[in-house]
């Protein structure tokens, strides 16, 4: 005997229906994964201890349903294992599917009574009376015919044993399931019968008329987004084409609702004259009926929407929900079609749509049509590529890989729209973020990291700073990572030292390090922009600056407008000079930079902190010398009676003296008074991005090399980074990189950074640190007090671990590339925003302030 | 940090004897946070100046291995281990207690006895406040001399130091001055070293018994010497009036003269608020930017408010907004009428809509200008509850408060306050992006130039 063949989806909810001891949990266990199994038995023991109290069955059933809901949200076949004969338990099954949008089978097991009865009989654990199995059997066969009406799809009986052991379940791919396609694809938006533009637009694409059909001789696949038809002059031509390109395999097609509307009229069913429809029928009935049962035919078998390149690519006429791609329901199909409305009319008498595109946040890029707008409109990774063409606008393509896109104009306006096409003011508004992405533990996968882990209480701060103190996100598409220093120094007198520094990379593997001067300012992000409107343009600004410069924690820089502005002016004049925008190909720049002096933005600290300890230091201690002096001078205690020597007591104080003095000059020298823009420097380091580019690929030898030609070296505020580099494998070399930071730091210079010659820097796959700092002596006293070197103090800071330091230091580092990657990518804002985010939430982590 | 006391007069070597401690060696004692030594610059027939010199190890200081459980009191750069606080009446207590306590055994008429005294303290911080010494050492009966100098003499421009030298003169008792110092030292500095525990009112009392209660200054002395505990403070206070049986404090208890003025300015507009809420007929309200949840309380009573979602950006406003509604203790009737939950004004959020109404009290003015745009479309676009409440402090009355300079905004954390007439253009750029119509009135105080200290839009969509 051949198998009996099961065939169903493989994704769907399936429901066993049987009456008990028919065999449902052996046949289950037998067909599906005890994954996919949920089995109303073994829920009533999980929620009172025994399988079969009937008692439980309310708990159980509600802990199953809750089960199966999650399982379908996640895309998993589910099985309900329970009797399922009350029409009842069944209609609970059916909405659940609803709900989720996916298909239902009902495999029923309608074995003869006899051989359950004796099954049940064998059964002493769980003995029912016979007149339960003959009532369940009896209610079994009941339902069998009314199961389709119940909505179940598809439903399989088996009448005997024979049967059920030839049973073979096969589960088939969903309709909309074309992930196995590849493209390259080329998606058209609505065309409503403009077979001009179609034509016009195919040719461009390289598409070429063979046996009367389009194809494309690289084997591209023309995707047809639906409303072929209506208010154009030629609608029967463009379905010529059209179905002749699908049927030959040369593209896909899903429906419009103007088709859906088309079809109903085919069908023989009576539809408003409306909306350009009058045209398109008086075109098909000069056609004649083969024509007409054609295109009944296949617009009957056109598939709400499909899902593409393994998953990445989505169409469907009115785009799709992030929930219901992959699903199948008459929900979806509805949403596919027509999008979701509020019921509301606006002025013009059409109805208001909910915006699902600003809620989308699936992985899959969703091209579609269906809302006619000048541009293409792309949100969230979606594209709306209906650019009115029949209102006079333009036929769009969009090119899947490429990601390009290609238009051709109307020849003409062939219907005059009820309202003119997208309006001005929302183009403006741009995009807002929207809480539920951040306020939560996130996950973000970066390329260099791979998973990188929020908290959610590091969340709610950076919830937190950013609502309350940061720029606009849509400027924020980079925040630089903390930097860790270099082992501690086992010299005596040193806390840090470049030997470490070097160390750190040599053990690494890595032979070139760079060591770049440390300028003493303030992290400073800059982003220039030629004009106002590339700012627009690209990064959705709308308040008419053309750029920004913002801190660490994407605060904007400066208090006053003024500043900024003639500081980004003179940036763009240097620019403008050294013909960095021609040589970049490029509108627009971000740069990583220290700006001075220090006391600009530190101004409240230096003022509050540090300055007032170096005057109460002072002040304490002079008078204490004073007094030890006086002690001294004046008055004789007997050395033998003391135990403490008031000569050691002065030496000591004057010594603490003599650091204080150091202290105060080690901040004096990050301060000066700002009197106009001449006043600043800005030293920048990395040329982060620009159009089409992030420049972590590049050496930072390219790096400085490529500031000090385009950058600096013109206008004094821009200043150059000393460096040098060094190869740690060379004993002469590493004693350079010493000595040269024993000469900046002897002065009282912060110290310097040392990088991998690379960008990024990677031993056997391991993301290195991409810099390590090396902090000069003098100045290390801002950090940690005027009196740390003093040797009974220094023995106890060398016990510091950094350990913590480097591991957000490499975190940050990825959210950092990424996000600008992402921005680079043109990724919608909330993916850029999760990036610069994470960063911040990372810093509101607990770490020594000192490191 | 030190301090020296100077007895002038004869035979004022006896000063040793008074302060137990012998002029003609260093002494040292171990504190639990540093070392002090005692010690005399000067000994003679007509002058002898003892030193008290405290010695504070900054590395524990910062590291916490003194005080607060949240690692260290302070950063590596402080000034705690320079300036005197309270750090040194705990020392003046350790090292010369017993004289403090007046015995002296060898010369107890001399412990009993008025002498001439100077003491001088290095680096007291006063925070600028230059009266106050004098308010607390003068009606003490000494004359009181300061010294301050320049911040940084690199900079002049960032004005003067907060410290000063400190030096009173008097003819008082030994014990006396030491407990005066003990109890005024720490009323200095806002901050004190250690945990406040309920054993401090009794140290006080102790070492201000005798003066303390008739100090004009009393209450001034006990709120500052307990900052961080109000309700102590206000025990301490009632414990010394008791003791004077003086029938009512006079509010001499706070020097901010804004918090005088702001208290029942905040009391009148959350009383307005509430009544534009109930007039609006709302029945869910959302109280965006709650702080630690003023008007959600008084919303939470009203019978016509069913639902009460209070949001603030800020997490520690919530806990702090938590524990003042009792949340954990709060009856499941009310729990239920109210979500408390952070949220922010310039992200769109689904669990702002469906409100009847928003209250938006004293909260744009906190963000930054460049996010006014967001703001206003997470309100009025997206939210676009029937009715907004807005107020705002008015820029033009801040004339009227002494304490402010010219220009100056009425919280540090205010990016902007606006005039009556900018407030009045933003109004009528909501009504007309969002089509909301906007009914704008004043709360306080009118001032026939300057308007009201707030101004109060009530947003009403329009249809």
């Amino acid at each position: 005997m051949d198998n009996y063949k099961i065939e169903i989806p493989e994704f769907c909810l399936v429901a066993l229906v049987g009456a008990t001891s028919s065999g449902k949990t052996s046949f289950a266990k037998k067909y599906f994964k005890s994954t996919e199994i949920l089995s109303s038995d073994f829920f009533r023991g999980m929620v009172c201890d025994e399988e079969s109290s009937q008692n439980a069955s309310g708990d159980a059933f509600d802990v199953l349903y809750y089960i199966a809901q999650k399982r379908l949200k996640n895309g998993k076949l589910t099985v309900v294992d329970a009797t399922n004969i009350q029409q009842s338990s069944r209609k609970q099954i059916i909405d659940l599917a609803k709900e989720q949008d996916v298909h239902t089978a009902a495999i029923v097991l309608n074995l003869p009574e006899d051989i359950i009865q004796e099954r049940n009989k064998a059964r002493p654990e769980r003995n029912f009376p016979e007149r339960v199995i003959r009532q369940h059997c009896r209610d079994v066969r009941r339902s069998i015919r009314n199961l389709k009406r119940e909505g179940f799809r598809f439903v399989y009986v088996i009448h005997s044993l024979e049967q059920l052991e030839n049973t073979e379940i096969i589960r088939t791919k969903l309709w909309n399931d074309k992930k196995s396609e590849h493209g390259p694809f080329d998606i058209i938006g609505d065309i409503h019968g403009c077979c001009e533009e179609l034509e016009l637009l195919l040719t461009k694409l390289g598409y070429q008329k063979e046996n009367q059909v389009y194809t494309h001789p690289e084997g591209r696949k023309a995707a047809f987004l639906g409303d072929f038809c209506d208010r154009g002059n030629r609608n029967a031509d463009v379905l010529r084409i059209v179905m002749d390109m699908v049927k030959s395999g040369n593209a896909l097609a899903v429906p419009g609702n103007h088709d859906a509307k088309l079809l109903k009229y085919l069908k023989g069913k009576s539809v408003a004259m409306t909306h350009g429809i009058d045209k398109t029928i008086a075109e098909l009935e000069e056609q004649g009926e083969a024509f007409k049962s054609e295109t009944a035919s296949f617009l009957d078998s056109l598939i709400s929407h499909y899902v593409l390149d393994d998953g990445k690519l989505v169409i469907a006429h009115a785009g799709l929900k992030q929930e219901y791609i992959g699903r199948g329901s008459a929900r979806v199909r509805e949403f596919c079609l027509y999008g979701e409305v509020t019921g509301e009319f606006d002025s013009y008498g059409l109805p208001v749509r909910l915006d699902w595109a600003a809620d989308y946040r699936g992985r899959a890029t969703v091209v579609y049509g269906h809302i006619a707008g000048t541009e293409v409109k792309s949100l969230n990774g979606t594209h709306c590529i209906d650019t009115g063409c029949v209102f006079g606008g333009k036929l769009t393509a969009y090119r899947w890989p490429e990601k390009e896109i290609v238009s051709v104009d109307a020849l003409q306006e062939y219907y005059t729209p009820v309202k003119p096409l997208d309006t001005q003011k929302n183009q403006n508004l741009g995009d807002l973020l929207t809480v539920g992405d951040f306020n939560k533990k996130m996950h973000l996968t970066t390329e260099l990291f791979p998973a990188v882990n929020i908290h959610e209480n590091n969340a709610a701060a950076a919830l937190e700073i950013m609502s309350r103190f940061a720029a606009d996100p849509h400027w924020l598409i980079y925040l630089p990572p903390t930097m860790s220093p270099c082992e501690t120094s086992s010299l005596d007198n040193y806390l840090e030292h470049p030997l470490q520094a070097f160390e750190y990379y040599k053990t690494r593997r890595i032979k070139n390090i760079i060591c770049e001067k440390k300028h003493m300012g303030s992290r400073a992000v800059l982003i220039l922009c030629r004009n106002p409107e590339t700012a627009r343009k690209r990064f959705g600004i709308t308040d008419n600056t053309r750029g920004i410069i913002y801190t660490r924690t994407g605060r904007r820089f400066f208090d006053k407008l003024e500043p900024e502005t003639e500081l980004l002016n003179r940036l763009d004049a240097v620019l403008l000079k050294s013909g960095f925008w021609e040589d970049f190909q490029t509108d627009w720049v971000c740069l990583d930079t220290e700006l001075m002096p220090w006391s600009e933005k530190a101004q409240a600290l230096i003022r509050s902190q540090y300055a007032p300890t170096g005057k109460a230091g002072e002040m304490s201690l002079s008078s204490a010398v004073q007094a030890l002096t006086q002690l001294c001078q004046e008055h004789s205690i007997s050395d033998t009676e003391s135990e403490i020597r008031p000569e050691d007591l002065l030496a000591r104080y004057q010594a603490r003296q003599q650091d204080m003095q150091h202290y105060r000059k080690a901040y004096r020298e990050y301060c000066w008074t700002v009197h106009s823009t001449d006043d600043f420097r800005i030293a920048p380091f990395h040329i982060l991005a620009c159009e089409g580019r992030a420049f972590s690929q590049e050496t930072h030898l390219w790096h400085m090399e490529m500031i000090k030609k385009y950058i600096t070296g013109t206008d004094p505020v821009f200043m150059e980074t000393p460096y040098i580099c060094i190869d740690t494998s060379d004993e002469a070399s590493i004693r350079k990189g010493v000595d040269w930071w024993l000469s900046l730091t002897a002065a009282g210079g912060e110290g310097m950074v040392v990088k991998p010659e690379f960008y990024i820097a990677k031993q056997n796959g391991t993301l290195l640190q991409p810099a390590v700092k090396c902090r000069g002596a003098e100045y290390l006293r801002i950090i940690y007090g005027a009196e740390y070197l003093e040797p009974e103090h220094l023995k106890r800071l060398k016990k510091r671990s950094l350990s913590r330091k480097r591991a957000l230091a490499l975190k940050e580092f990825a959210l950092g590339m990424e996000s600008l990657s992402r921005f680079v990518k043109n990724e919608p804002l909330y993916k850029i925003h999760e990036c610069t985010f994470g960063v911040l939430a990372l810093e509101s982590e607990p770490v020594d302030p000192r490191l | 940090m030190l301090l020296t006391i100077t007895y002038t007069g004869t035979q004022t070597q006896n000063l040793g004897f008074l302060l137990h401690k012998r002029p003609d060696k260093i002494q040292q004692f171990s504190l639990n946070y540093g070392t002090a030594y005692v010690f005399y610059p000067e000994v003679s027939d007509q002058k002898t100046t003892a030193a008290l010199l405290l010695e504070i190890d900054p590395l524990d200081l910062a590291r916490g291995k003194l005080g607060s459980k949240e690692g260290g009191l302070f950063d590596y750069v402080n000034d705690r281990p320079y300036t005197c606080t309270s750090f040194m009446s705990t020392a003046i207590s350790r090292v010369f207690g017993t004289a403090m306590s007046g015995r002296c055994d060898s010369h107890p008429e001399l412990a009993d006895t008025p002498l001439h005294l100077t003491a001088c303290l290095s680096a007291l911080k006063d925070n600028g406040d230059t009266e106050l010494a004098e308010q607390l050492f003068a009606p003490l009966g000494y004359e009181v001399h300061t010294e301050r100098e320049i911040l940084d003499t690199v900079f002049p421009e960032w004005g003067m130091s907060p410290y000063m030298q400190l030096t009173i003169t008097g003819t008082v008792k030994l014990s006396e001055l030491l407990n005066h110092l003990y109890v005024l030292i720490p009323v200095f500095d806002k901050q004190k070293h250690y945990y406040i525990a309920e054993d401090e009112i009794q140290k006080l009392l102790t070492h201000g018994e005798g003066w303390l209660a008739s100090h004009p200054c009393r209450d001034k002395i006990a709120n500052r010497y307990f900052t961080a505990k109000r309700s102590y403070a206000r025990k301490a206070i009632d414990i010394l009036l008791a003791e004077e049986a003086v029938p009512e404090s006079v509010s001499d208890t706070e020097s901010d003269a804004e918090k005088e003025i702001h208290t029942p300015l905040n009391t009148l507009r959350m009383n307005t608020v509430l009544n534009a809420v109930l007039a609006s007929g709302a029945a869910n309200v959302i109280d965006l930017g709650c702080g630690e949840c003023r008007l959600t309380s008084l919303l939470l009573n009203e019978s016509q408010i069913k639902h009460v979602t209070a949001c603030d950006v800020s997490v520690h406003e919530l806990e702090k907004a938590a524990q003042k509604l009792h949340l954990d203790r709060m009856q499941p009737y009310r729990r239920n009428k109210l979500t408390l939950m952070q949220a922010s004004l310039t992200y769109q959020d689904k669990r702002f809509e469906n409100f009847d109404c928003a209250c938006i009290i004293e909260v744009i003015e906190h963000i930054e200008p460049m996010r006014i745009p967001a703001f206003e479309r997470v309100v009025f676009e997206f939210a676009k509850p029937r009715t907004v409440i807005l107020t705002t402090p008015n820029r033009e009355y801040n004339q009227n408060y002494q304490f402010m300079q010219e220009n100056e905004l009425r919280h540090g954390d205010h990016r902007f306050e606006w005039t009556r007439e900018e407030f009045k253009k933003w109004t009528e750029h909501i009504c007309e992006k969002f089509d909301y119509h906007c009914e704008i009135s004043g709360i306080g105080e009118t001032d026939e130039n300057a308007g009201q200290p707030t101004q109060m839009g009530v947003f009403t969509r329009n249809g």
